[in-house]
């Protein structure tokens, strides 16, 4: 498709963005896509046969796990956010779709969200001035949804001072802006 | 004379030297000094002028109780009105003013209103500013601002930022003395999370304002060690400078967080202060208590000092307030101070203690059974005037008066949830009562404890209770302390005098006035406080509280206990405006929301709007426009002659899937979309249960078990939180999911008799009428790129909506547009969008306000009744469905030159200007470039009855007043072909 229409990242830009604060690493993320999955009344076990043949893990309420290809974490009772690499999978309703089949509801998710990955040796400074997540008590493998400066966003923990941020793709410039004069706040 | 009063002691850092200035003279302090401690230390003690009788006033404390030494800090947009000297860090550069006095501090005009005294009683503007009832407003609040204020404010912008944060802990440990430093050793050592946070800047407490020892060490230098062990403790978190101003639900505490008010300016990217809000498992008030004086006439002069605070001056820092001092006190805690100060080489020249017996104070003139009656010095201390046990009177000179009534646990906080403290004899004071905040307890002088052995016992097993609760051991040792008892007999005031006698000094609220109150029948003490303000503005009555409230208890024959308290709210100290409202100020206010189509609008000079926290186009002007309307009138035009393009992604969209996602349609629409065809959209009406109209949107049918739905930009949200209620609460057993896809896909509105053949262009499918007629929907493919087509029309066009993955959004634009070249093709933004809309009669924001029924919109007919749906079974209640009530109408000027206004009221022509000729309202108006005139819609009663009446449409806020026809709201195409076409 990229032949006449050329796609944007969140920032506006035709490449993404990295913001390096201090130790604060604020890189976007343009080359994930990602889906919401959500399991139909009385599927469960057509809904998990199908997972495990994806190799898609389905980590329990708040918690994120990646599988070889597929990742997830968990949004709401029996629904995930299914993370995919875009190369292979920009259309990733039509890769899910026929393993899934009437077993599950599943939503392009892509362009819903900005996301940033954040990173630095201690991201508490930064995240307990923005969330009101007890980020030294989440350990790695966290997945929650709070808010950000009015913002409604995923905050993940990929390892000790990584973490992973979605926000709605239309404030994506907005929740930079936040993370970066707070960074400036706590460098 | 530089730091005349400084004397040896305390911890202050000499070997380095601040430079300030007060009033625009020069002084010089020390790092670990505050204002007032310097300004003291260089022999001024006039910091203000009393709020109503412009007394003159130095410092009655050395903490943030302070009432009197209220100054202005910094200058220009940094300015900070009504900031407590005695709290106020000193550092190099600072400058303060004196407020509240003209034309200087020494000399203030307003002191006449002292001499006219006996007119500014209590009550006195309830009494006196009664007459005309046009001059309160106007004449009698502005004068009473200018003579009863306090600081001012400079009215420029805070230069400052300010953030907010949250932390989480198991112990909270609220104040930093000997109690809440035990507690916050004795748990973090047992491995808690801690957080401890102290409103000073220096940990300790009382301990840095005492000489006696804990352990085997200074006070002072035993609260630094365990401030430093704290400090490298991982688990714990020390937080001074912050105070706890309130206690809210669930172990949430709010703190702010003085980062940055030590320095001249912040540092690069630092904030002033953070709100923190602290997540506490179990919290310990450690907050220390407050002594209060003892009320005699004249007792409010520069150089009367609460006793411990003259005290801390001389201990912590090293200032000698005065060189002739006495002391008045009811306590052994008064004598502290005397012998504290002779300790130092300051003559003590006598100890007034009210109390008769007792041992006398060995090498000082100690006065027993005496009372402190007056004191001379108008802009200080220079003598008092004692009372003896003998009834003979003495003038005694003194330059310095340390008073002690006793000491006031600080139970504010134990009571921010409405419990009322409990009184102890023994104490003669409030200590915290029953039913304060789940899971908080006081230790300390907070819960009475009144010695250092007390409250470090105190803090020590708050701490391991708390800890015990939440399953951790917390083991601990007490070092050795004093453990005086509490010798107190209580003196509120003075009595026999005819002057005045100060409790509030801040408010001037003075024994008479209590008395005058009684008089008057305002003796709860909630009226006491209202009738006289007593313990209102910045110090919320720290120190004169409790004394009033013990005068009114005498006056009512109450005991204390019985006449109780006012009511302890947040916040316990001052907070800022900007502190409260952090970083959302100005254009960070709020997020903003951009459109894919942002960039390229912003590229052509575009105009947007703030749609909530959208920015979407308003009108794309054109070079050679000079008005908006003329932008308007041409994006209309064009759109209606050929075809135009908007970006409609702020509608919101929610993919709604499952086996029931049918059936579920059928329960929040009031019309049926079960029956649905795959591949066709429809109209559907949202009503609310009360079967008012909610919202309304087209949604399609993608498949068999799955819809889009769209819903107007302001409702996106509040339509998918309806639905998600309405499938978790009410429908818990339908298959059907949801989730919002608004942000997902970038979607614009191909509009105009070209639009098909514009859109044929991009698009791989073919999309002709026969293939993709009116209301069809579809997957399609732009170049191969996955999309979406609705056949749906909001303008009356033949129009489409296309969608593409929001990343190709900006592409999409530039595609449209670069397509629609050969067909003059207009970008058009809201105002456009609303023209055309109206012309077509179709309803939004104007009438969609929640007051309206589908039968006033003229949609009644959607309202199923062959299916049960939210809001259909009230929608049928008989008020909402009378023949009179009101409908959509159209409206049009007799005059095609007439102004219409939203807003104005339909009158009968002839008809007065009152309530009962009100006929209804126009609700959106525009101007129509294809009629030529103004054209509005409006709520009119029996409206569809009234087709081709002439009214008039008044409003009264713009002063128009148009002769006007009703009509059909289908004011273009009435019958529908374009979009058909």
């Amino acid at each position: 498709m990229a032949d006449i229409l050329k796609p944007l990242t969140a920032l506006g830009h035709g490449a993404p963005e990295t913001v390096q604060i201090g130790p604060l690493r604020i890189a976007e993320r343009f080359d994930v896509a990602l889906a919401s999955l959500a399991q139909r009344r009385g599927q469960e076990a057509a809904f998990a046969k199908a997972a495990a043949g994806l190799g898609l893990p389905l980590p329990g309420a708040a918690r994120a796990e990646a599988g070889p290809v597929l990742a997830a974490f968990w949004v709401a009772p029996e629904m995930w956010f299914v993370e995919a690499p875009f190369a292979s999978h920009e259309d990733i309703v039509a890769a899910l779709k026929p393993a899934f089949g009437e077993a599950a509801s599943l939503t392009e998710q892509t362009d819903a969200w900005v996301r940033f990955d954040l990173s630095a040796p201690d991201l508490g400074p930064l995240l307990e001035r923005l969330t009101n997540i007890d980020w030294p008590q989440a350990p790695v493998g966290y997945a929650s949804r709070t808010v950000i400066e009015h913002l409604g966003v995923y905050l993940i923990r990929r390892g000790a001072g990584e973490a992973t941020l979605y926000g709605p793709r239309s404030s994506a410039a907005s929740l930079l802006h936040a993370l970066e004069v707070t960074a400036a706040s706590v460098v | 004379m530089s730091q005349s009063n400084r004397i040896q002691g305390g911890l202050i850092d000499r070997s380095q030297t601040f430079r300030f200035s007060f009033d625009g003279v020069a002084y010089q302090g020390h790092p670990g000094d505050t204002l007032a401690s310097a300004l003291l230390a260089n022999g001024v003690c006039l910091m203000g002028r009393s709020f109503k009788y412009h007394r003159p006033r130095g410092p009655l404390s050395a903490g943030s109780e302070e009432p009197n030494a209220l100054v202005q800090l910094r200058t220009g947009a940094r300015q900070e009105p009504n900031t407590r000297a005695t709290v106020a860090e000193l550092f190099d550069g600072l400058e303060a003013t004196s407020q509240n006095a003209w034309p200087s501090l020494r000399f203030d005009a307003l002191a006449i209103n002292d001499r006219l005294n006996t007119f500014f009683t209590a009550g006195f503007y309830y009494k006196t500013f009664m007459w005309p009832a046009a001059f309160w407003e106007k004449v009698y609040e502005p004068i009473i601002r200018r003579a009863a204020g306090l600081g001012s404010l400079t009215k420029q912008e805070d230069p400052d930022d300010y953030d907010k944060g949250f932390l989480h802990c198991d112990v909270l440990v609220i104040g930093g003395g000997p109690a809440g430093l035990m507690a916050a050793l004795t748990a973090g050592r047992a491995g808690a999370r801690v957080i401890l946070a102290d409103e000073d800047f220096r940990l300790g407490g009382r301990l840095n304002a005492e000489t006696f020892a804990v352990g085997e060490q200074a006070g002072a230098d035993w609260a630094a060690g365990v401030a430093a062990e704290l400090a490298s403790l991982p688990n714990v978190r020390l937080m001074p400078r912050t105070t706890i101003v309130g206690a809210f639900d669930h172990g949430i505490y709010a703190a702010v967080e003085r980062v940055s008010d030590h320095l001249a300016v912040p540092a690069a990217g630092k904030p002033r202060q953070t709100l923190w809000r602290i997540y506490s498992k179990r919290a310990i008030l450690a907050g220390g208590a407050t002594e209060r004086p003892i009320a005699f006439e004249n007792n409010d002069r520069p150089g009367i000092m609460l006793a411990g605070s003259l005290r801390a001056y001389a201990n912590r820092w090293g200032v000698a307030v005065g060189d002739r001092v006495a002391v008045f006190t009811n306590n052994d805690d008064g004598l502290r101070t005397a012998r504290d100060l002779k300790g130092r080489g300051v003559d003590v020249v006598a100890v007034i203690d009210s109390r008769p017996g007792g041992d006398l104070l060995p090498g000082i003139r100690h006065l027993q059974g005496a009372e402190v009656i007056d004191s001379a010095g108008r802009l200080g201390l220079t003598s008092i005037t004692v009372r003896q046990a003998n009834g003979k009177t003495e003038v005694i000179s003194a330059n310095a008066l340390a008073v002690s009534g006793g000491w006031n646990p600080n139970v504010n906080i134990t009571s921010h949830h409405r419990s009322r403290p409990e009184w102890r004899d023994d104490i003669a004071a409030f200590v915290p009562g029953a039913g304060g905040p789940a899971n908080l307890a006081a230790a300390g002088a907070a819960a009475g404890d009144l010695s250092t052995h007390g409250a470090l016992r105190g803090g020590a097993e708050a701490a391991r209770e708390a800890l015990e609760t939440l399953g951790l051991q917390a083991p601990y040792s007490l070092p050795q302390a004093e453990d005086a008892p509490i010798a107190i007999t209580p003196l509120w005031y003075v009595s026999g005098g005819k002057g005045r006698a100060w409790i509030d000094p801040q408010n001037d609220v003075t024994v008479k006035d209590v008395k005058l109150a009684h008089k008057e029948n305002f003796s709860s003490v909630e009226h006491l406080k209202r009738y006289t303000t007593l313990g209102m503005a910045t110090d919320q009555g720290k120190t004169g509280n409790v004394l009033g409230l013990a005068i009114m208890a005498e006056l009512t024959g109450q005991s204390i206990p019985a006449t109780g308290t006012t009511i302890y709210r947040p916040p316990y100290t001052p907070v800022a405006m900007g502190t409260l409202a952090g970083r959302s100020r100005g254009k960070e206010f709020k997020p903003f929301r951009l459109t894919p189509s942002h960039k390229w609008a912003e590229e052509q000079g575009g105009i947007f709007v703030e749609v909530g926290n959208w920015l979407r186009l308003q009108w794309l002007p054109k070079p050679g426009e000079t008005t908006w309307r003329e932008s308007v009138d041409r994006e209309v035009l064009a759109t209606r002659k050929s075809v135009g393009i908007c970006d409609v992604t702020t509608l919101g969209k929610i993919d709604i899937q499952g086996t029931d996602a049918g059936a579920f349609l059928d329960k929040v629409y009031a019309n049926t979309f079960s029956t649905l065809a795959v591949g066709k959209c429809r109209y559907g009406l949202m009503l609310r249960e009360d079967g008012m109209v909610f919202d309304d949107g087209t949604t399609a049918r993608m498949g068999p078990n799955e819809y889009v739905m769209t819903t107007t930009t302001a409702n996106a949200v509040t339509v998918f939180r309806h639905l998600e209620y309405v499938r978790q609460c009410l429908f818990p057993d339908m298959d059907v999911q949801l989730i919002s896809t608004t942000e997902a896909w970038a979607q614009y509105s191909v509009a105009g008799p070209n639009a098909r053949k514009l859109l044929q262009k991009l698009v791989d499918q073919d999309i002709s009428d026969a293939a993709f007629p009116y209301m069809g929907a579809g997957n399609i493919t732009i170049g191969g790129l996955r999309a979406r087509l609705f056949r749906i029309s909001f303008s009356g066009e033949l129009a489409y909506e296309v969608a593409v993955p929001t990343r190709y959004g900006d592409a999409l634009i530039r595609a449209l547009t670069e397509a629609g070249r050969e067909f003059d093709a207009v970008v058009y933004g809201t105002e456009a969008l609303g023209v055309m809309r109206i012309e077509k009669g179709h309803v939004a924001g104007g009438e969609l306000n929640g007051q309206s029924t589908a039968l006033n919109m003229g949609l009644g007919k959607m309202v199923s009744k062959k299916k049960d749906s939210i809001g259909m079974v009230l929608s049928q209640r008989e008020g909402m469905n009378r023949a009179e009530g009101y409908r959509l109408v159209g409206v049009k000027p007799v005059d095609p030159k007439g102004v219409l206004q939203a807003g104005s009221h339909f009158l009968k022509i002839g008809a007065p200007p009152v309530l009962e000729s009100d006929g209804g309202w126009l609700t959106s108006k525009v101007y129509s470039p294809h009629l030529g005139c103004d054209i509005a819609l409006g709520y009119l009663k029996a409206g569809d009855q009234k087709i081709g009446r002439r009214m008039r449409a008044v409003n009264f806020l713009t002063k128009t007043d148009t002769e006007v026809e009703i009509v059909s709201p289908h004011f273009f195409d009435p019958e529908g072909e374009r979009l058909r076409g």
